[in-house]
């Protein structure tokens, strides 16, 4: 069953030296459970194409579905989650409190809230630290509470929009392996923005392959790696083959320009 | 505590050059007092002392000067002659004054503890307008793109208008309509203090950036939420600098209020001061006025720290 659905989109931003193209005849299906990554170059319209999702950004040309709604109305009945790039935890709360912020608002009950709370904190191992205030944790454990906070609510789609890319290699490779268990215990759909080939390739079934003016998909990988995957399995044969298959996707891209 | 030092110090290169300068601004005042005394003085009269140039008397008599800094009604009384006269004003005057509290049972009209509490009353109760109506006009402005166009020039152009002008004008108007006393100079105080508060609430309320107002929209949170989560939370660091200005330009408001009335307050008193050459009450109603602005921005100091450390902000 496919989530996400995007056929013939467009993008056009106006800006003062004229129109640009952030994204051209994109298209794309995302199917339940799927954890695909977009790769590419900056000004490559990945963020631009996750944010439509999301309905940040609106189209201005052919149709995009998710859960088979508009991305508008799928906004409105909340069905994902969003992690920024900064973790964008408010500093006056607590990290429980954070976690609790799109529960206040969507109007949980406080004994959910609460369970809700306990529930994702243990979920991103940060269990005992719901009385703390983000100055008190590392930049990965912020990062975690806030993929906590996309995940209380209980959407199925998360939209992850480079999650690591301000945190060093060693906690990243750590966040992304724990990323793959989150996934695996809650079958979420995953749409991850990244700028890293081997962490696209670790973690995607499927990998979007996108290249800058105009904004558009130039290959889409369909990973042959299992889902239980150990760090290691970076240093087999496959892992790098595929590898290899989105840098040439990368390259070919950009001796279009 | 760290602080104390380099304040210390730069109190008293002040002093010390305060009390330089007494030298020169009091010598004509210096030697004619000498001369009542009975001591020789060159030249000899104080019409013909008037003619010569302050520094050149200084130096055609130099034994007489010890007396710059005791001189009665000083031109630049000596800061000594003013702590005498705040503690005259204050403790002597209410103590063991005719007038003063322990003997009648209220404050003395002679008081500057009296006139400091009739600036003090006007002065909270514009700065409670002031800062209210500052906040209110801030979330109107952030909200409304129309109240953003019409309100922020206006508040603007009012910080404009020189006070002192404008002060005597709204006593009249309010005047005539029967309204005088605490609420007039209020009304002044309020008009000088909701500016800073309105230009610092507009920042803070502003100062939340995309990606925040992204990650509430994707939870679909409206305006209301936004405003209470979001907006009003992150506005706090920049309120309270707003009010910290905004309380010491309540205090001048006040002051000036006062200025033309003549009922009481430390404007009244640094006025009836400079009419009957009383310089040491000037002196003294202005270091009671200042010490008065440094209480009322540390106790919103005080607060600030108070709410930003229940508010996880780290120490």
């Amino acid at each position: 069953m496919s989530v996400i659905e995007a056929q013939g989109l467009n993008l056009t931003f106006q800006t003062n030296d004229g129109p640009v193209h952030a994204l051209r005849d994109v298209n794309l299906t995302i199917e339940k459970g799927d954890f695909v990554s977009f790769i590419g170059p900056s000004g490559c319209g990945k963020t631009t194409f996750l944010r439509c999702i999301a309905g940040l950004e609106h189209p201005t040309g052919g149709t995009l579905s998710v859960n088979g709604m508009t991305p508008d109305e799928a906004r409105k009945a909340r069905a994902y989650g969003y992690v920024f790039q900064a973790a964008g935890l408010y500093p006056w709360r607590t990290i429980g409190g954070n976690i609790r912020l799109p529960l206040e608002i969507m109007g949980f009950s406080k004994e959910e809230q609460s369970e809700r709370v306990k529930k994702t904190l243990d979920l991103v191992d940060l269990t005992g630290f719901e009385k703390k205030f983000p100055w008190q944790l590392s930049g990965g454990m912020q990062q975690r509470a806030s993929i906590a906070r996309a995940l209380a609510f209980d959407a199925d789609i998360l939209l992850m929009d480079e999650p690591f890319g301000a945190l060093d290699e060693i906690v990243r490779d750590k966040l992304n392996e724990e990323l793959l268990k989150l996934w695996a215990r809650t079958e979420k759909t995953i749409g991850f923005v990244t700028h890293s080939i081997p962490e696209a390739v670790y973690l995607s079934t499927k990998i979007v392959v996108m290249s800058p003016r105009p904004g558009r998909i130039t290959d889409v990988i369909e990973s042959t790696l299992p889902r239980e995957r150990p760090l290691d399995i970076r240093d087999s044969a496959e892992f790098i083959e595929i590898a290899h298959r989105v840098r040439e996707g990368l390259r070919a891209g950009h001796i279009d320009d | 505590m760290t602080k104390v030092g380099p304040i210390l110090t730069v109190v008293l290169a002040i002093m010390a050059l305060w009390y330089v300068a007494c030298i020169p601004m009091n010598v004509q005042e210096t030697l004619t007092a000498a001369e009542r005394a009975g001591a020789v003085v060159t030249p000899d009269n104080a019409r013909a002392r008037a003619e010569v140039g302050r520094f050149s008397l200084m130096l055609q008599n130099t034994e007489t000067l010890a007396g710059s800094w005791s001189v009665e009604r000083a031109r630049l009384p000596a800061p000594h002659q003013i702590v005498a006269e705040l503690w005259d004003s204050t403790w002597t005057e209410e103590v063991y004054g005719r007038r003063g509290i322990v003997n009648s049972g209220s404050l003395s009209n002679k008081s500057l503890i009296y006139h400091g509490w009739v600036t003090l009353s006007a002065t909270v109760v514009g700065f409670a307008i002031g800062a209210g109506l500052g906040v209110l006009l801030a979330v109107g402005i952030v909200h409304s793109k129309t109240m953003d166009m019409s309100v922020m020039p206006w508040a603007i152009v009012s910080q404009t208008i020189p006070i002192v002008a404008l002060a005597p004008m709204i006593i009249v108007v309010l005047y005539s309509f029967g309204i005088q006393g605490l609420i007039p100079k209020a009304v002044i105080s309020a008009y000088l203090s909701f500016f800073p508060v309105v230009v610092g609430m507009v920042k803070g309320l502003r100062s939340p950036d995309a990606m925040q107002l992204d990650l509430l929209h994707t939870y679909n949170a409206g305006q209301g939420a936004t405003f209470w989560k979001l907006r009003l939370p992150s506005s706090v660091p920049y309120l309270f600098t707003s009010l910290k200005v905004g309380i010491a330009a309540s205090l001048v408001g006040a002051i000036v209020g006062e200025l033309p009335v003549q009922r009481g307050g430390l404007g009244a008193r640094m006025l009836g001061g400079s009419y009957y050459g009383q310089t040491e009450q000037i002196w003294a109603a202005l270091f009671f006025a200042a010490g008065m602005a440094a209480l009322l921005v540390a106790l919103i100091g005080w607060v600030e720290a108070r709410t930003l450390k229940r508010m996880g902000v780290q120490a």
